[in-house]
């Protein structure tokens, strides 16, 4: 850190919107001040105005949003004073920003190079040539292979984490002196993720930027920041250096974003999430005093909700500040939460399903003259491939991998949308691979539901919520008549805890958590052996996460039912599962109990997922794998090891031409690699206390 | 005694238990009719509610209270049509020829065979004003029921119904009337058959892409999971969801048809004479435009009046729809 001038400096901030209603004040108060080459995080839930901030500080709040009070001073210079031809030729030079999505960042219509290349054209009047070499230099920088030919290639010739990476160079290439980051890799996979994360961490120490990095993962910020705010309803709650706000923290709010993550050395028996109850107030809501106060465990009627309450500075801390009238007092660390302690029965449940070498192949047929002749126009998508696993009753199964390894079509498969190609799905002791859905008995229906990801497509928006349970019901025969089918829909949502006037709510009134909550209930309307959760946390905020992962937990107990949890997220996963099965390709690369999954021997894909995770504690050592390359094509995948093609720990050809064995590790946990189970023992563990890593 | 025999519909197969008395069934009778009638009152609750919200939704938009009002007149006139003059439609009043210009005993004056100009004009707007809605509602029925298997089976059915919809589609539309109605004779139902035909193919169309991008949803797949019948998840999960669009353009396709039949009242495809139909009042007395224009220009502005009105009414549905 430099101590000369600071390149940002926001005084006293105030974003309002201004809509039909009125005046809604989305950011009443917000300072901030960043010197040359640092990066802030910038922490909260959605709707806490962090997105706000960044827009802006690139002026940009659109037609209806404007600054009320206060400044923001970039190097000198009072953006509120600048015209807009000013302000054009600053964004992009001097502030640059990388959005979420980046298909949309991009022009589909035009190459990679001419969109990389009019950044120096137009902001600095270099010569065509110069700005190639320019491109190809920074598409170098962030990793890319064979700069030249992506230089002519369209967005849509690269896969999702290339484009991003190409998203974040063109920030990079006009050599910003601030540059804004808003979630910019929650669109992509775990493992893109990290080298994502990698790439900017390392960019912004070649070129000395000073980030702001927008996040609602905390793990991310502790790779990439050196301080962090944490943002509630659009105010600072806390501020300070990474360790001074993770392991001193001294807010509640900022406690409370820690309870909702499950942590890697526990699982559900150990330590219970912590969800933060409710949601943030509308800034036209605002209560009086501390905005946090109707959420918080520690309010103090009459303290917290008197007056408005000023960030102090927490003494001692070198740049710890925190918005908290109660924050000396507060000793949180010693109000854990008691978790009951599992009744774990001697007895191993009964098995629910049993999966033996299912496979499910897609015939792709191609008309080409060429595949005609060489006799080869049918040809097999691989979706899934020999998968064999087992659940239990009242048990969890996790079921892991990137995008595109075949989880979501292997769902497909067990609920009957699409019927497996060979092998057996017995479920309840009864093979129903076969069985498509239209032709299963309404018993099997409801003994097998489904959660959905998307919480805005779960619902018909057409349907109001009782209407949607009650329809389970009345399909899976469980009562007819209008009053018990009410009865029994009003049992349900408080099994979720939802009123039972919500009965009569459409899905647009209700906010993503709950919709999620409605789809729980309803896929256990008909009081189901197994429902499979496909992702249903991973587009929801922290805290309603928890409080959905708890919620799901409880009805699974409640009904002994068993889970089949489908994820990316292996923080979650092994918060709740007790079996995880790691996927890759369509084939199981490795499956055992989760805490055998998370120490040695691993997979070397396993190896890589784990070493992807962002953990949100500065004291634990991550060793550091990342893969090379994009998972080869399902229609075209390689003939030995699926993952030969971007494996780290290669042993040879044998990869490459020879399918690997299944080897036991222990009972009930198998590895499908070539490498000897010995070598793979030997392995450092991923995770270490930094503590224990410097002795 | 009731709680036993109500336990009958709880969906497990009835089984006859000749032990119960009769009182019983009476009881039960009577049980099924009160939750009958319940339920046509809920249903009639909820039309009602609808409506209101409807026509609370439009109170925002100012374009669609104007089409609004503009349609609420001819409907009303037309509903009234009896009470609102004196004059029988086809009735002939020679006297009136001397001078048949508007004002006088003839609100709207006479055409040039002396009949009354706005009697003709509201009985015009009943034929129109039933002719049109039944045939838009028609080729919706239709155009819904071939968008929506194309868009939810896809493959062959998909391409069986849309390359019928293209040869229609791809035929011009006024040859196909003249062609259908010329050769089947003019009347409101051959009107019908000829609208239905010539829009449904388009209303399919649109269908088509909504199912196309609804049917990916995971509602439709929760249906699937569910055990629910194409059917119901055509009818019930994914056709609701369809409605914004579909009722823009049915006021807009309203609009056409209602121009359609006065197009083809014009080239003498309408009613047979001599009943009042807009088209073929302004066909009879173009001859006279220059002399007494009010004769054709009063009937096309009723019918450009009833056009614009349902365009109003779809700008302001598309505006509310796009602002919610």
């Amino acid at each position: 850190m430099s101590d000369d001038s600071p390149v940002l400096e926001i005084e006293n901030l105030g974003i309002s919107y201004f809509v039909r209603a009125g005046e809604i004040p989305a950011v009443p108060d917000f300072s901030l001040t960043l010197h040359r080459g640092e990066s802030f995080g910038l922490v909260g839930e959605s709707g806490c105005g962090k997105s706000t901030v960044a827009m802006a500080i690139m002026r940009y709040l659109g037609g209806n949003g404007a600054i009320v009070r206060g400044r923001i001073v970039l190097e000198g210079q009072d953006m509120a004073e600048l015209s807009e031809e000013e302000l054009r030729r600053i964004r992009g030079s001097k502030i640059a920003m990388v959005y979420q999505e980046p298909m949309s960042a991009l022009n589909p219509a035009l190459t990679i190079g001419r969109q990389l290349t009019e950044v120096p054209i137009s902001h600095e009047g270099v010569s065509e040539a110069e700005a190639f070499d320019r491109a190809v230099q920074v598409l170098s920088d962030v990793n890319m292979p064979d700069p030249e030919s992506v230089m002519r290639r369209y967005p849509h010739q690269i896969s999702g984490g290339q484009q991003q990476r190409v998203v974040i160079g063109m920030a990079f290439l006009s050599n910003p002196s601030l540059m804004l980051l808003d979630e910019p890799t929650t669109a992509l996979d775990v493992n893109v993720e990290a080298t994502v994360i990698d790439l900017i961490a390392n960019l912004r120490k070649k070129y000395n930027t000073t980030l702001i990095y927008i996040s609602h993962n905390l793990g991310l910020i502790v790779k990439v920041c050196d301080r962090v705010g944490v943002m509630y309803s659009g105010e600072m709650a806390e501020e300070g250096t990474i360790s001074e706000v993770f392991k001193d923290t001294k807010h509640p709010y900022t406690y409370g974003l820690f309870d909702c993550i499950p942590s890697l050395d526990a699982d559900k028996s150990a330590r219970a999430l912590t969800p933060i109850p409710g949601q943030v107030s509308l800034p036209h809501e605002r209560p009086p005093g501390c905005a946090f106060g109707p959420r918080c465990r520690y309010f103090e009627a009459g303290r917290c909700d008197s007056e408005r309450i000023e960030i102090e500075d927490v003494p001692g801390g070198d740049s710890h500040r925190v918005r908290c009238v109660r924050w000396g007092e507060i000793d949180h660390r010693h109000a854990e939460v008691e978790v009951e302690p599992e009744d774990r029965r001697r007895r191993v449940p009964a098995e629910v399903l049993r999966i033996e070498n299912m496979d499910k192949f897609y015939e792709v047929r191609d008309r080409s003259m060429a595949a005609m002749l060489s006799g080869k126009s049918v040809r097999y998508v691989k979706a899934n491939e020999e998968v064999s696993f087992n659940a239990r009753r009242g048990r969890t199964v996790a079921l892991v991998g990137e995008s595109g390894c075949g989880k979501s079509t292997f769902a497909k498969v067990l609920t009957g949308l699409e019927t497996a190609t060979k092998g057996a799905i017995k479920f309840n002791y009864e093979n129903i691979a076969a069985i498509p859905v239209d032709r299963r008995e309404p018993e099997l229906i409801a003994a097998m539901q489904m959660v959905f990801q998307n919480p805005d497509g779960t619902l018909n928006p057409s349907h109001s919520v009782g209407g949607a349970i009650g329809r389970a019901i009345k399909k899976f025969g469980l009562a007819h008549r209008r009053r018990d089918v009410n009865k029994r829909v009003a049992e349900l949502l408080e099994l979720v805890r939802m009123p039972p006037e919500f009965a009569t709510r459409k899905p647009r009134q209700l906010s993503g958590g709950q919709k999620q909550r409605i789809a729980v209930a309803r896929a256990f309307a008909g009081n189901p052996a197994m429902v499979i959760a496909d992702e249903p946390v991973s587009a929801l905020d922290v805290s309603v996460q928890a409080a959905v992962i708890n919620l799901l937990m409880d009805v699974q107990k409640e009904y002994n039912t068993t889970l089949l949890f489908i994820s990316h997220d292996l923080s979650v996963v092994r918060y709740l599962s007790d079996t995880i099965v790691v996927m890759y390709l369509g084939q199981i690369m490795e499956a055992g109990p989760a805490a055998a999954i998370f120490d040695p021997p691993y997979h070397p894909y396993t190896e890589a997922l784990l070493s992807a995770i962002p953990i949100p504690d500065p004291d634990i050592k991550q060793k550091r794998v990342r893969l090379e390359g994009e998972i080869p094509s399902v229609i075209n995948p390689p003939k030995g090891c699926r993952f030969s093609t971007r494996c780290p720990r290669k042993i040879g050809s044998i990869c490459d031409d020879v399918q690997p064995p299944e080897v036991e590790a222990v009972p009930g946990h198998r590895i499908k690699c070539h490498i000897p189970l010995d070598e793979l023992r030997a392995v450092e563990p991923i995770f270490q206390k930094a503590v224990e890593a410097a002795e | 005694m009731i709680d036993r025999v109500s336990d009958r519909d709880t969906g497990e197969p009835v089984k006859r238990d000749p032990n119960v008395a009769p009182e019983d069934m009476v009881l039960w009778l009577l049980g099924k009719v009160y939750d009958g009638f319940n339920r046509i009152l809920e249903i009639l609750y909820y039309l009602i509610r609808g409506i209101y919200r409807w026509l609370s939704l439009l109170r925002e938009s100012p374009v669609a209270i104007i089409g609004l009002t503009l349609i609420g007149f001819w409907v009303a006139v037309a509903i009234f049509a009896p009470w609102l003059t004196s004059y029988d439609p086809n009735a002939q009043d020679f006297n009136a020829l001397a001078d048949p210009t508007p004002g006088g005993v003839h609100f709207l004056g006479t055409d040039h065979l002396g009949r009354d100009i706005w009697s003709r004009l509201i009985w015009g707007a009943r034929t129109v004003l039933w002719v049109a809605p039944t045939a838009v509602a028609i080729a919706y029925f239709f155009g819904c029921l071939m968008g929506m298997l194309a868009g939810y089976y896809g493959g062959w059915v998909d391409t069986l119904v849309s390359r019928i919809s293209d040869i229609i589609l791809s035929f011009p539309v006024l040859i196909l009337y003249i062609i259908l109605i010329s050769t089947v004779g003019p009347s409101p139902l051959n009107i019908i058959v000829a609208v239905t035909l010539a829009s449904s193919p388009g209303i399919g169309r649109i269908v088509r892409g909504m199912v196309l991008d609804l049917r990916g949803l995971e509602y439709v797949d929760a249906a699937k999971i569910r055990g629910e019948t194409p059917f119901y998840i055509m009818v019930v999960e994914l056709l609701p969801n369809a409605r914004g669009p579909l009722i823009v353009d049915g006021c807009v396709r309203m609009g056409y048809t209602i121009i359609t039949i006065g197009v083809l009242g014009f080239l003498g495809l309408g009613l047979p004479p001599p009943d009042p139909d807009w088209g073929g009042m302004v066909k009879d007395t173009t001859a006279m435009i220059v002399v007494w224009p009010h004769m054709a220009v009063l009937p096309s502005i009723a019918i450009s009046s009833l056009v614009i009105g349902f365009n109003l009414m779809a700008d302001g549905l598309r505006e509310i729809s796009m602002r919610d």
